[in-house]
């Protein structure tokens, strides 16, 4: 809401000496937020004046393009009385009009500085002003011609114009709709500064006789209060004065026609819509009720609307001819021609509005005031003003006849304590501050003995309905600074929980395994899958869909990390990284396929099986990690060379996290996209799946743009944490000699170190101290189809040094186990 | 009385003789001196020390000496002996020293070469500037609260007095799921956690809520569907707004230093009421709005002195009866800020997506902690 600070001070008897900055914070320390102070034009530099236009002179010129060479009368302010000559493009007034000249010297915004200048074969010293050229709001199709009472050529232009002028702009919350007009902000000034407040409002009515014009309500709930007044002999050519149009043009609306510009100077003035018919085009009686179905209605906007059942309208014997406070419809729009002005302001249901104006997708300055809520009281005063500004300015008569149909709801009575403004805000304050504030806002206060009042709220404050609304009213009127800082002591929590510790020391763990964090947006669409070359059936496609999505490509919520991770990467490669590991932990998301979420209601808490069906209507949402490595792993350097990300590193990290949890995690060989068929992992805790890691499959490389061989892996996070190891065992280990004993053996090409492995760890027997594969050769000498694998076994005994020869039968046992299971034979 | 000594020589008896040892201990001494390293230190011990060297031969001859000369000259060779071993044990440590010495010194390398040969890690500062927080609230014996993403509508909106009418539930704000109908959203902040703190535990409450919220904004340098908030929600007997405005103080004052502490502003929020808009003193000019040489404005605030962090208040007492809590007993506040946002002004950050672009050269400059 914008509002130019003399009209604020026109309701409120504000010092002098409070500045507007002054006003303006203690308006914000009240709960309008300062947007901004302008001042228009306050960049402009003099001269800045009015000017006769004596000669007027096209000019074609070879561009095709005519100029008017012109000389205008700006009286004594050239300092030498003569007539200015002054080339001007624009081409919308005529000798005899008066206009606003910027004479040499002057500075406009923009510091575009004015000097005397060879242009088109012409001195031209000066320049003949438009609008937007002073920084004004305007059309801007032509120079600013000014009424011919304006002023004589000479005179300062500056607050003709209203320049200079301080414009505040607020932000106004949806619960002071009331600050949405200068009333509304002027009072809060006065309550801001403790001084009389002059209500625009407070004005004698004519008694209520229903001559205006036939009015009838069918909706008493969507429309409490309908006023409509009649004026006759208006004189549609007349202008706006001057003041009326920057007041208008200030608050931010454009200046229309006199008669127009009436209505929406008075719903700034006082906050209350206000709707103008051309009374002639007005067939009959007036009514108000909801659309029917299969109505339309073509609103001032040019367009024609389907109108809804829930949709208020106003009708006349045509049918609907209005959308009921949001917009007026055409057949009974104001024109140049119009005489008989019929004026209507009603009282409308905030939630009808709200509802009326999204279903059109309408936001109109009338709609923004109707759907927060507009003082009941308002519809009377607002037309009779406008009838009073019709006849003052556009030579109207005011025709006998006032229609007043419903009346203001009644405002709630609100019990509060009176010391409970003190004990919700902690600042002391008494009971008769809290009366007295609360009287201050105009609200109706009775006391109580035992330390209660009943209040009324004021009409103008549809948002106050409860007791802590009045506290919210007191507390900010004797200010929230006032608000001491005490913390409170009660607070006894355990810490993070096991999962929120075991998420901290995931990340640890990864990032000490080198790899960076990322987080990227959950969003995926089909294209996303077909880049990772996931079968059409795969489960992974079976995604929750957005009912609007920001872009149609990816209109899911995700089921993997991997795509994100993998344009990260890509980004990185792209953006020069020799190689980049990420990682990712986040929500993805499975359908539930429960059904719909109930909407329960609000005056109580659902049931412990409401709460449960809430619970389960909603997705399954896993946490995920996600791994991607990519290029360089460990750098080349002039210690030898590097090392590139493969499958094994991205199995590596896996494993580190695993090992760091204390969760045996298994690996098998297995075949998914989008992993090379060939290279992929399948990792289970004791059988159960938790995820795939291995080299990505090229064509994955490269639709991500990443390099070959690039690796990753993907787990359920939840399932590892739930295996996690919350209280580790201290380890018991031998300070004994340790024994050595080195096997290779001789397997099938297919079998997996690990079955060969855990063999070999099963007939070693309890002095095996630990297994480790340390070469793998494949070749000649052992034939095709073969493989050998060299393991180092370290033998160990709690309470003794182990003989040569148990250890050798404890290897050999190992041994005989390995051929026995797979096949295995010592070279 | 000696009988005829076969290995009697005449020239070595003659050794036995002073002025012969002492020439022997000098000639070992002096060679032992000479000696430049431990190869030469070693010929030398065998050429004056060994066995078949001037003093053991006449340390042989010294037995066949009559008794009266032989302790005379035993004593004598003894001595030189001695001085020789000495000298060379001496000498061997020297030597010794010196070439360890050597060895380190041809060992010396080039300390200034390049060890980064391990790949770097880095947690991403969203998670660590979460877990600062979260740390904060903890240290003060709160818990940390977390729920799904993908939420009910009743929980992200109902509950928390977010009406049917309200505007954020149209399309133009929040992410709904397919079907419409069914009721579920993409929760556009983390408040649903606050309701179910309440729906499933009694008072008194103590909790902070981090977490990831959308909401349908275009991406752009101060915009995104996705961004991260922080919510605290507290329900006790007797809570205040001065509760609010201690534990708001507390936590600007661990998160940005000694003297950083907060402002209200009223505002309007439907959870809360009343609502207050809560503005930080400027971590870098402390409230001066002044630059560094105080000749223009500071740019982390525009020259306000404050900055905008976050909106809070009293727990509307619908949502404490949504949510299942005896508004006769309890009060309670509220409050929640931009986790995003906070790191923005914190660290001076430009452009919001460059915390969802995933640049490592971004993510590393925050090293392990923030
Ligand atoms: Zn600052």
């Amino acid at each position: 809401m914008k509002a130019p600070v003399s009209w604020i001070r026109e309701y409120v008897d504000l010092p002098a000496e409070v500045s507007t900055e002054a006003l303006t914070d203690r308006l914000t320390a009240l709960g309008l937020k300062l947007e901004g102070i302008v001042a228009a034009g306050a960049e402009i530099q003099g001269p800045l004046v009015v000017g006769r236009v004596l000669t007027k002179e096209p000019e074609p010129q070879k561009n095709g393009k005519v100029i008017n060479w012109c000389t205008v009368d700006v009286g004594a302010a050239n300092g030498t009385g003569e007539p200015q000559g002054i080339v001007c493009g624009a081409h919308n007034f005529e000798p005899g009009d008066l206009v606003v000249v910027v004479l040499p010297g002057g500075v406009l915004p923009g510091g575009f500085e004015i000097s005397a200048r060879k242009t088109y074969g012409h001195v031209s010293a000066g320049m003949i002003c438009s609008a937007p050229e002073l920084g004004l709001t305007g059309d801007g199709a032509g120079i600013i011609v000014l009424p011919p009472d304006a002023g004589r050529p000479g005179d300062d232009a500056f607050d003709l114009l209203g320049l200079g002028e301080e414009v505040v702009e607020f932000e106004i919350n949806p619960d002071r709709a009331y600050a949405l007009s200068l009333r509304g902000i002027a009072r809060e000034a006065a309550l801001g500064f403790d001084v009389p407040f002059r209500d625009p409002a407070d004005r004698p009515l004519p008694d209520v006789d229903g001559k205006a014009w036939e009015v009838n309500v069918d909706d008493p709930v969507g429309c409490p209060v309908f006023a409509a007044r009649l004026v006759s002999g208006f004189d549609p050519t007349r202008p706006t004065p001057e003041f009326m149009k920057h007041r208008v043009e200030q608050a931010g609306m454009r200046s229309i026609s006199l008669a127009v510009d009436i209505t929406n100077y008075v719903m700034l003035e006082l906050g209350q819509p206000i709707h103008g018919y051309d009374a002639d085009r007005v067939a009959g009686a007036l009514g108000v009720r909801r659309a029917h179905d299969g109505e339309r209605l073509a609103t001032l906007d040019d367009t024609v609307r389907e109108l809804s059942t829930e949709d208020l309208v106003i009708t006349d014997d045509s049918g609907p001819i209005g959308l009921a406070g949001v917009m007026g419809g055409a057949t009974t729009e104001m024109s140049a021609t119009t005489t008989r002005i019929l004026i209507e302001a009603a009282h409308w249901d905030a939630v009808s509005m709200f509802r009326t104006g999204k279903r059109h997708r309408l936001i109109s300055e009338a709609g923004k005031r109707n759907e927060r809520g507009v003082d009941p009281l308002l519809p009377g005063v607002a037309a009779d003003r406008v009838v009073e500004l019709l006849v003052q300015h556009g030579g109207a008569i005011a025709e006998p006849g006032f229609t007043l149909v419903g009346s203001a709801p009644e405002r709630p009575t609100i019990t509060i304590a009176t010391e409970l403004p003190a004990r919700l805000s902690g600042i002391a304050i008494s009971a008769m501050t809290t009366v007295e504030q609360l009287r201050a806002i105009g609200a109706s206060v009775t006391e109580h003995e035992q330390g209660s009042i009943d209040v009324v709220p004021p009409t103008w404050r549809p948002d106050i309905n409860a007791p802590y609304d009045l506290v919210e009213e007191v507390v900010r009127i004797v200010g929230y600074d006032q608000v001491p800082s005490v913390l409170p002591r009660r607070a006894t929590g355990r810490g993070l929980t096991r999962t929120q510790r075991l998420r901290r020391r995931i990340g640890r763990v990864l990032s000490g395994a080198g790899c960076v964090e990322v987080i990227s947006f959950p969003f995926v669409g089909e294209a996303t899958f077909d880049r990772l070359g996931l079968p059409a059936d795969d489960p992974l496609r079976k995604t929750i869909g957005l009912a609007n999505p920001l872009s149609t490509e990816e209109p899911a919520y995700t089921t993997t990390l991997l795509p994100g991770l993998l344009e990260a990467a890509g980004r990185n490669v792209g953006r020069g990284a020799p190689g980049v590991a990420l990682f990712e932990t986040g929500t993805v998301a499975f359908p539930s396929d429960n059904g719909p979420a109930p909407i329960y209601g609000v005056h109580t808490r659902p049931s412990d099986a409401e709460l449960e069906k809430l619970v389960e209507a909603l997705p399954v949402q896993p946490q995920h990690l996600g791994v991607v490595l990519a290029g360089e792993r460990t750098r080349a350097g002039w210690w030898g060379p590097g090392t590139t990300a493969g499958w094994s590193d991205a199995l590596a990290v896996v494993r580190r996290l695993a090992d760091d949890l204390g969760v045996t995690v298994d690996v098998a060989a297995a075949a998914r996209m989008p992993w090379h068929p060939g290279r992929c992992a399948v990792i289970t805790i004791e059988d159960v799946e938790i995820g795939h890691a291995g080299e990505l499959h090229p064509n994955v490389c490269k639709a991500f743009g990443l390099p070959a061989r690039s690796a990753a892996a993907e787990i359920d996070l939840d399932a590892l944490m739930a295996a996690a190891v919350d209280v580790p065992p201290g380890p018991v280990f031998s300070t004994m000699p340790v024994a050595k004993e080195d096997v290779a053996l001789v397997v099938d090409a297919g079998v997996p170190v690990t079955a060969v492995e855990a063999a070999l760890r099963e007939g070693a027997g309890d002095l095996l101290e630990s297994v480790r594969l340390f070469d793998v050769y494949t070749g000649e000498q052992i034939g095709s189809g073969k493989k050998s694998l060299a393991f180092a076994l370290r033998f160990r005994a709690l309470d003794r040094t182990l003989t040569e020869a148990e250890a050798g039968a404890a290897r050999d046992a190992a041994v005989a186990v390995a051929a026995e299971r797979v096949g295995a034979v010592q070279r | 009385m000696s009988g005829p000594n076969t290995d009697y020589d005449p020239v070595e008896v003659a050794a036995v003789s002073p002025a012969e040892v002492e020439a022997a201990r000098d000639a070992a001494l002096a060679a032992i001196a000479a000696a430049a390293d431990l190869e030469q230190l070693k010929a030398v011990r065998t050429q004056h020390a060994g066995d078949r060297s001037p003093l053991a031969l006449a340390n042989r001859e010294i037995g066949a000496l009559p008794p009266q000369a032989r302790k005379e000259a035993g004593q004598r060779v003894g001595q030189a002996r001695g001085a020789v071993s000495q000298a060379l044990a001496k000498r061997q440590a020297e030597l010794e020293a010196e070439h360890e010495a050597r060895i380190l010194v041809e060992e010396s390398v080039d300390v200034t070469l390049p060890t980064d040969r391990d790949p770097v890690g880095a947690r991403h500062p969203l998670t660590t500037g979460a877990e600062l927080i979260a740390d904060i609230f903890v240290a003060m014996g709160w818990e940390v609260a977390e729920g799904p993403v993908i939420e009910a509508e009743w929980l992200n909106f109902d509950a928390l007095n977010l009406g049917p009418d309200h505007p954020a539930r149209t399309m133009q704000d929040t992410f709904w799921t397919e079907p419409a109908d069914n009721h579920i959203v993409l929760r556009t902040h983390t408040s649903p956690v606050q309701a179910r703190t309440m729906l499933t535990r009694t008072p008194p409450i103590y909790v902070v809520c981090p977490g990831r919220v959308f909401r349908t904004d275009e991406y752009d340098a101060t915009h995104s569907p996705m961004f991260h908030q922080v919510e605290g929600l507290a329900i006790d007997e007797g809570i205040s707004m001065a509760h609010l405005k201690g534990t708001l103080d507390h936590f600007a004052t661990s998160m940005f230093g000694e003297g950083i502490t907060t402002r209200f502003r009223p505002s309007f929020f439907p959870f809360t009421e009343p609502s207050a808009e809560v503005d930080l003193i400027c971590f870098v000019c402390r409230g001066s709005g002044l630059d560094d040489d105080r000749s223009g404005a500071c740019r982390t605030c525009r020259g306000e002195g404050w900055i905008e962090w976050g909106g809070c208040g009293i727990v509307n007492p619908r949502v404490l009866q949504a949510c299942g809590v005896d508004s006769s007993r309890y009060s309670g506040f509220a409050f929640g800020m931009g986790i995003d946002r906070t790191l923005m002004f914190r660290h001076g950050l430009e452009d919001l997506r460059a915390l969802f672009e995933g640049d490592v050269r971004f993510t590393t400059a925050f090293g392990s902690e923030l």
